[in-house]
Formats: C-alpha cells, sequence, structure tokens
C-alpha cells in the first residue's frame, strides 16, 4: 500500500492501465415490473474516469449498485475485476471503494472514528487503520476536524469524509453516486479536485452524475443513460463533435411564444431547440448568424454564444434537458 | 485476522463506549426502584401469607434482571436496527464492504451480549448491596442475562429488518414487552395463571431465563432440568438468526 499522501505517487496495484475492469453484457436491472437498466452494455478500463450520465431515475444508481456487488442483476453478464458480483461479491467488494448518493456515515462517531471502524472490516490492522485514517483526513483536508463528531460537519466536509472512507481500503475501484449532487460550488470544485488527483494516480473512477460539467471535467469516457439504456458512449468531446455544432446560440425572448418564433428561424444554423425558457440555435459559428436573427425581425431579450457541451448532446438524443428546468 | 463480525462488534462498542456510564446508571437505578417499589413494599404484604418459599424481594430480583436483560435487548434490536436501515443507512455502509448478512447480525448481537452483561453486572451488585443472592453460583448469572439477551434480540433484527415506521416497532415492543413481563413469572409463578395461559409462557424466552437466574442466584431447583431452559433461549437466538438473516438479505439485496 502506497497510502494517499500529498505526493503522487504510482499507485501499487498490478493492473495494466487499459485493461478492463468492469465488463456488462446485456445487463438488466428489474424492480417487481419496472425495469430499471434495460439491457446495457460497456466495458470500464482501469486507470480510466468512466461516467454514467443521465437524469434522476435514468438507471445510473441501479447500475452502480450492481458493480457494487449489494444488488444482483436481474438478467445479462456483469464482471468487475474478472469476478462474478454474485458468487464472488465479498471479494470484488473487497477492492472497491464505495461513496454512495447519501452519505451514510455514523454521525455519532467522530470523522477519525468512522474511517477507523470501516477500515476493520477490510481486515486491516488498528494500527495500520489508524495510520490510513489520518493520511485520509490530510488528503480530504479535514484532518483539523478528525476528532469532531461527524453530525455538525457540513455537507461538503461530510462527503469529502465519504470519499475519504471509500479509500480506506486502498481500492483498484471508486464507484462514485452523485458525488457532488447537493454540494455548493466551491465544496464541489474541491471534490473534484480530489477526485481529479485520485485519477491522476491511475485509480479507476466510475461516477454518476447530471451534471454536465463534472462529467467533461472528470470523465475520459462516458455512457448517456435515458430510460434504462444507453444511448451514446464515447469520450466527451467525441461525443459533442459527433452530436452537436460548435457553438450554440441561446436566445430568450420575452413573453412571445417560443414556438413561433423557432419558425421564424428556419433556416439559420442546422437546428433549433425548443426548451420553455429558450431557444437553442446550433451552428458552427454563432457570433456569424445572430444578425440574421434580427434580420428577421426577431428581438431576442437576450442572447448568449457559447460553445457546445454534453447538455446538448444529452437534449439532442434524448429531446430532453439534464437538469430539469 | 479476525473475524469480519469483530469488526461489526468493534463498530457498536465504539458507539457504547461514548454512552455506556450512563447505561450502567439506569443499569443500577432500575432495580432499586423495583426492589424498594415492589419488593419491599408489596413483598410486606405477600411475605404475611407465606406462599412463596423465599421473601418476595429475593423471589423477584432474579426475574428482575432477566427481565432486565429482555428489556435491553428488545430496545437495542428494534428501533436501533431500523435506523439502520433506513434513516443512517449503516447497513448500506456495511453491504458495501467486504461482509455478509451473518456478519452484521453476529457482530450486533455479540455488542448486544456484551451491553446486557454490563447492565446485568450493575444489576447483580444492586441485588448484593439488598441481600438478595443467596448462591456463588450468581456468577454466572450475567452470562444467562446475555443468553436472554440474544433470545430476545435477533428476532427483534427479524422484525426491525421487516418494518418501515417507528410507530411499527413501538407497537410491537409494548405488545410484546409488558405481557412477558407479566407473564413470564417475575412477579408470581406462573402455576398462578389459568392453565390455558401456561404454555404460553413456558416457550417464551422471559420464563425460561427467569428461571435460570433463580437457580443462579437463590440456588432453587429450575421447573426443568436447566438445561432445557438454556435449550429454549438458544432455539429462540438460532430461530430468530435465521429469520433476521432471511429478512437481511431481503431487505439489502434489491
Amino acid at each position: 500500500m502506497t497510502g494517499i499522501s500529498a505526493t503522487p505517487a504510482v499507485h501499487g496495484h498490478g493492473l495494466a492501465t487499459g485493461e478492463p475492469v468492469v465488463r456488462a453484457r446485456s445487463l438488466v436491472k428489474r424492480f417487481g415490473d419496472i425495469t430499471a437498466v434495460d439491457g446495457v452494455d460497456f466495458t470500464i478500463r482501469s486507470g480510466e474516469a468512466f461516467g454514467f450520465l443521465g437524469r434522476n431515475g435514468a438507471g445510473k444508481t441501479s447500475t452502480m449498485r450492481m458493480i457494487g456487488c449489494v444488488s444482483p442483476p436481474s438478467d445479462g453478464r456483469l464482471t468487475v475485476l474478472g469476478m462474478d458480483p454474485v458468487r464472488e461479491g465479498a471479494s470484488v467488494r473487497a477492492r472497491l471503494g464505495v461513496c454512495p448518493q447519501e452519505d451514510n456515515l455514523d454521525l455519532e462517531l467522530t470523522a477519525r472514528q468512522n474511517l477507523t471502524t470501516y477500515a476493520r472490516y477490510f481486515r486491516i490492522t488498528r494500527a495500520e487503520a489508524r495510520r490510513r485514517a489520518d493520511d485520509l483526513l490530510r488528503f480530504v483536508q479535514l484532518d483539523d476536524r478528525a476528532a469532531s463528531k461527524v453530525e455538525p460537519l457540513s455537507g461538503g466536509m461530510k462527503r469529502r469524509l465519504t470519499i475519504a472512507r471509500a479509500l480506506i481500503n486502498d481500492p483498484e475501484i471508486v464507484l462514485l453516486d452523485e458525488p457532488t449532487t447537493g454540494l455548493d460550488p466551491q465544496a464541489r470544485h474541491l471534490v473534484w479536485e480530489r477526485l481529479f488527483q485520485l485519477k491522476q494516480r491511475g485509480i479507476t473512477l466510475v461516477l454518476t452524475t447530471h451534471y454536465m460539467e463534472e462529467a467533461e471535467q472528470l470523465c475520459d469516457r462516458l455512457v448517456i443513460m435515458d430510460g434504462g439504456r444507453i444511448v451514446a458512449q464515447d469520450a466527451p468531446r467525441a461525443l459533442i463533435d459527433a452530436h452537436c455544432t460548435k457553438e450554440v446560440v441561446e436566445l430568450r425572448f420575452a413573453a412571445e411564444d417560443h414556438e413561433s418564433c423557432a419558425d421564424k428561424l428556419v433556416g439559420i444554423g442546422s437546428h433549433v431547440e425548443v426548451l420553455p425558457d429558450r431557444l437553442l440555435l446550433y451552428t458552427d459559428d454563432g457570433d456569424a448568424i445572430v444578425p440574421t436573427v434580427y434580420e428577421r425581425g426577431l428581438r431576442p431579450s437576450g442572447v448568449l454564444v457559447r460553445r457546445s457541451g454534453l447538455e446538448d448532446v444529452f437534449l439532442h438524443l434524448t429531446g430532453r434537458t439534464l437538469v430539469e428546468a | 485476522m479476525a473475524h469480519p463480525s469483530v469488526a461489526v462488534l468493534e463498530y457498536h462498542l465504539a458507539g457504547y463506549r461514548r454512552v455506556w456510564l450512563s447505561t450502567v446508571a439506569s443499569s443500577l437505578a432500575m432495580p432499586i426502584l423495583f426492589f424498594i417499589g415492589m419488593g419491599l413494599a408489596v413483598g410486606s404484604f405477600v411475605d404475611r401469607g407465606g406462599a412463596l418459599p423465599v421473601p418476595y424481594l429475593q423471589y423477584i430480583a432474579p426475574g428482575l434482571i432477566a427481565f432486565a436483560g429482555l428489556q435491553i435487548a428488545v430496545g437495542e434490536g428494534g428501533f436501533p436496527v431500523l435506523t439502520n436501515f433506513k434513516w443512517q443507512k449503516v447497513y448500506d455502509s456495511m453491504a458495501a464492504a467486504p461482509l455478509r448478512v451473518g456478519d452484521m447480525i453476529l457482530g450486533r448481537l455479540g455488542y448486544i451480549a456484551i451491553r446486557v452483561m454490563v447492565a446485568a453486572i450493575a444489576f447483580l451488585v444492586v441485588m448484593l448491596a439488598f441481600g438478595t443472592v443467596g448462591s456463588v453460583l450468581a456468577v454466572v448469572t450475567p452470562v444467562v442475562v446475555a443468553l436472554v439477551g440474544v433470545a430476545s434480540a435477533a428476532p427483534m433484527f427479524a422484525l426491525a429488518a421487516s418494518v418501515n415506521s417507528a410507530n411499527a416497532m413501538a407497537v410491537i415492543s409494548r405488545i410484546g414487552v409488558l405481557p412477558m413481563m407479566l407473564f413470564s413469572g417475575v412477579f408470581f409463578p406462573v402455576e398462578q395463571l389459568p392453565a390455558f395461559v401456561r404454555p404460553v409462557a413456558y416457550v417464551l424466552p422471559l420464563w425460561n431465563g427467569v428461571e435460570l437466574c433463580r437457580a443462579t442466584t437463590l440456588a432453587m431447583t429450575t421447573t426443568w432440568p436447566a438445561f432445557v431452559h438454556v435449550a429454549v433461549l438458544v432455539a429462540w437466538a438460532a430461530g430468530g438468526f435465521w429469520l433476521a438473516w432471511s429478512r437481511f438479505r431481503k431487505r439489502l439485496g434489491s
């Protein structure tokens, strides 16, 4: 164990980078009549940061729980670290780190106790558990709160502590279910920074998110999920290039019928998306076409030219926005 | 390397370490109140009749120590387990580690056994002070009480893993614990009960525990051979464990 220290270190696991560590084929998860995951295929390779992007209820968490060996697949095939998550669940879990969507820390124990007691589940000796706990508390910048109870800690601190707990067994794969949902921007950036450091150390990160920014910044590759299915998978940039124009012009209109405005925009750019609060005009050169909008007699109250992103890919593929407006 | 259930036990003890002194304080207060109110006051009437082989205070003390074990076990095996499933999601965090459901249950049963044993030792000190101990065998009483605790906690685990509200938990604790206290020979011999009720007492963990505690603290002979009483308690523990195991698996494995 090289330990999580402040200095970047080559990770001590024997896995060659790029080796498949999670392999899903026609994977299905049903809860009664509801099919949460509807036949998905993906391969996660060691050392990469792999994302599941989608709205709430898209099947991301169910997929993560199957990878985490806590929820048996209803159908299809899944291997994690070359093992069967149902028959060899405990052996797989010994090599995973899990950061669930909701923090499930013990609020009555101290930050350090949360780590040391959890370490023992992985058959780590008491002395080693204390050493790792102190290292990890430093890593997530909670060393000054080591002896305080968890209950009064802020949401961002609890999240970082949960991430530290997920690292206690020096895992090869870390599963992060919506790691920054509910955090304020500053807390979110601190988490991203730490996750980025883990990635640089060669730890495989698997995360779900409905934040486009998170997916773009952290993920080497990602799948877009909608209604239990994977609708696209690739590197973020490749997805944007494949499904979108380079730029987007966002047009806002004060109290006007968006549909009729959209009709007047036909022929400008490659296509138009109508959202409840704005119109999106896709084009490779935004600044060049804005004058045309005015020439057609439209008077938008707001005009914004931006680069296209995963949000646009998602909208294009599913017809819906990623985050409910 | 220690068994994973020991790691779960350590986790529960980490929480217990914070509160154990106050639990000991209440374990001292409860028998003092009962001994004065029931044992001495009510006892002054009961003892006039001379129907019992020992003074009333001595008669109820072993019953109450067994009941204290039951009460703690039902408390620790019920609501906190539901909390660990539903609100604190402690079991989710354990399930993500290389622990098995059996480890989670064994670890908490071990904790409850220790928790009950500590309370029983405190209780025993009060019994000594009130002069209700008449046998050196009394030293094994905490172990007997711990067995009563495990026998009652295991089925409570199963129940806590099956319900979804604190209300359901409270209702069942109430309708289970109070009748058991009244009809398990704590305050009067079960022979005083109507014949058709008696068999109910015989199969309940508390009566079997009370019989054993009277044997260890007063050297009274048990209704059945001691090993039969022990076997009933072990059966409750084993049956409860099996039930809890299947309920935990169902709840965690969705």
